[in-house]
């Protein structure tokens, strides 16, 4: 976080933090071949995206259904940079509403989860019911013989919290600002419900637990990350020198028809050395002298229906559904500024599981979060490129890697889909 | 405040004396981390050490995961190996201050023992943060004469992590 002044890269003193509505912001020539960094420091271009993409018709992730099992489980949660409560009410329904109350705006839910009857603003003790409607206002005829109180045409059912479009899908919970988006599977479309459903069709999640963590660089960066298999196959040592993923090995990147969500994917080859051994001379990650003293660790158990070992997806706006190897979790990006995004991870099993598959999935874990020998990589590699965008006069970035072609690729030399994400963007956004 | 840390300690005296020797541990420990010395750091270990860094709120809740989780000494060797030769990170120093050193239970051959530890970070180009604020919950036991750890759980306050954690707390 940029909580001090003394630090170089102080926000707000760069010129491309400056711009705002009177700037032309006009994409490069070249076409998508090129991402001016306009997109990635300005707050004007910020706004538009928290109005147009996170407010907009999409489904955004919230929760998933195992952190609300029972009636009166709640949770606050975030869409885009807006906060939530997620609550499941005596009926079994799962309801999105602001946390905000509807009379002087106080942001009333302060536990992370919890069980309740009812919601109460502390301020003035309105009281809200588990579906948002607004209940009990204290003293709402004044007192008796002094007058005060609401006027006559006051009706609690005009002053509800503000309530979001919800969704739920194999117990992942969706919500929405716009009440004309889509049904949540054509929102995802085939391409991309296939490895959703991989994950959760026909499963029960269990819990393992949570991170977060402040991520010093734009939300766009993480869904770029995760839509450029270049990167995979270069920075992480992990994924080369144990075939994890390696260039020429079975791999995937495949988008949905609008190019905004994404499943990277690859098949762990059966055969590591020989793998490798063909492409390690254009990995400097890769390290012949590396070997695990605890083989356990990256040991893949086939528990799922799927050629692919590996599956990353990022459902836009704000999801990430991470399958590496039996490791498994969520990534709900809450987005901080230009600058910044919040990360909230959410690490979960299956009620299936014995002891031993989730001390296996323990022990897995250690490959992704803010401390993962992969997600530290990740977090460490966006944060330099939010620093470079926003303190260098160059005002570009090149994705060119597989010419001009958009979408799905098997090569993982390739920046199609990173391509197609911003064709969509850009129409989103008027740009 | 963590399950199986509970607090029965034996008499004042030996309660002062292995304070005293825990607190000489803490310092070796910390100064081999804070040297960058993390080859070291597994020689602190038992064969079948459990070694986890996680959020309170996940202790809080029972909740197992840990940010490291590591249930045997050559899963700490491998962490060990990664941070030193094959992870990418910007470079940064780190400082460990461990105080309120408790001895909660000395029976048989195990000594529980809980602490508050803080961590700073300082990276090439800013000032030394607190990274983390937190609290050990240890289980040694004695080898060749001298303390190891058979369990450290390491519970922090600090939910939202600075973008990352690479070296060990």
């Amino acid at each position: 976080m940029f909580s001090v002044d003394t630090v170089i890269h102080k926000p707000g003193t760069f010129a491309k933090e400056q711009l705002d509505e009177s700037f032309d912001y006009k994409w490069p020539e070249g076409g998508l071949q090129y991402i001016p960094d306009w997109i990635y420091t300005s707050n004007e271009i910020y706004q538009r995206e928290i109005e147009r993409i996170f407010q907009g018709r999409t489904w955004n992730f919230v929760a998933l259904e195992a952190e609300i099992p029972n009636p009166g489980d709640y949770k606050r949660s975030y869409v885009g940079p807006t906060p939530v409560v997620v609550s499941r009410d005596t009926d079994g329904s799962v309801h999105v509403f602001e946390n905000r109350c509807a009379h002087r705006g106080a942001e009333f839910c302060r536990a992370q989860r919890g069980n309740t009857k009812e919601f109460v603003c502390p301020y003035h003790q309105w009281s809200y019911d588990l579906k948002g409607n607004l209940q009990g206002v204290p003293f709402k005829r004044g007192i008796k013989g002094e007058g005060g109180g609401m006027p006559k045409d006051f009706r609690n059912e005009d002053h509800g919290l503000l309530k979001l479009n919800v969704a739920t899908l194999h117990g992942v919970v969706f919500a929405s600002f716009s009440k004309e988006v889509e049904t949540i599977e054509q929102y995802l479309g085939p391409e991309i419900l296939k490895d959703f459903e991989v994950v959760f069709k026909g499963r029960k999640v269990k819990l393992l637990g949570y991170y977060r963590n402040e991520l010093p660089g734009n939300w766009k960066l993480y869904h770029e990350n995760l839509k450029d298999p270049y990167h995979a196959t270069l920075l992480h040592s992990f994924l080369v020198t144990f075939g994890l993923m390696v260039a020429g090995s079975k791999n995937g990147m495949i988008a949905d028809a609008l190019g905004r969500h994404g499943t990277l994917a690859s098949a762990k080859p059966d055969n590591v050395s020989a793998a490798v051994g063909e492409v390690k001379g254009e990995m400097r990650a890769y390290r012949e002298d590396f070997k695990l003293a605890d083989g356990r660790f990256l040991e893949y158990v086939r528990e799922f229906d799927s050629p692919w070992s590996v599956t990353m997806q990022t459902i836009w706006p704000n999801l990430i559904v991470q399958r590496e190897l039996n490791t498994l979790g969520i990534r709900h990006i809450v987005p901080n500024g230009p600058h910044s995004q919040i990360m909230l991870w959410t690490m979960f099993g299956y009620e299936s599981d014995d002891e031993e598959m989730t001390r296996h999935r323990l022990r897995q874990g250690n490959l992704m979060g803010p401390s993962g020998f992969l997600g530290l990589e990740d977090n460490e590699a966006i944060k330099f490129v939010q620093e470079g965008l926003r303190r260098s006069p160059s005002d570009k970035a090149v994705v060119k890697l597989g010419g001009n072609t958009l979408g799905s690729t098997s090569s993982v030399i390739d920046e199609a889909a990173i391509r197609a994400m911003y064709a969509y963007y850009r129409k989103e956004m008027g740009l | 405040m963590y399950p199986g840390y509970d607090m029965t300690p034996p008499a004042p005296r030996e309660t002062r004396e292995l304070r005293f020797e825990i607190e000489e541990f803490h310092a070796d420990y910390c100064w081999t981390l804070d040297c960058g010395d993390v080859e070291r750091w597994p020689d602190y270990f038992t064969d079948d050490a459990l070694y986890r860094i996680t959020a309170r709120e996940n202790a809080d809740a029972g909740l197992r995961v840990g940010l490291v989780y590591a249930d045997s000494k050559a899963m700490i060797r491998d962490r060990a190996f990664a941070i030193k030769h094959t992870q990418m990170y910007a470079p940064r120093t780190m400082q460990h201050f461990v105080t309120n050193v408790r001895v909660l239970e000395a029976k048989g051959a195990a000594i529980k023992a809980q602490s508050n530890y803080l961590l700073l970070q300082t990276l090439v180009d800013g000032p030394s943060t607190i990274h983390q604020a937190g609290r050990y919950y240890d289980t040694f036991v004695r080898a060749g004469g001298r303390l190891l750890l058979k369990e450290r759980q390491c519970i922090y306050d600090t939910v939202l992590i600075a973008n990352d954690l690479v070296l060990p707390v």
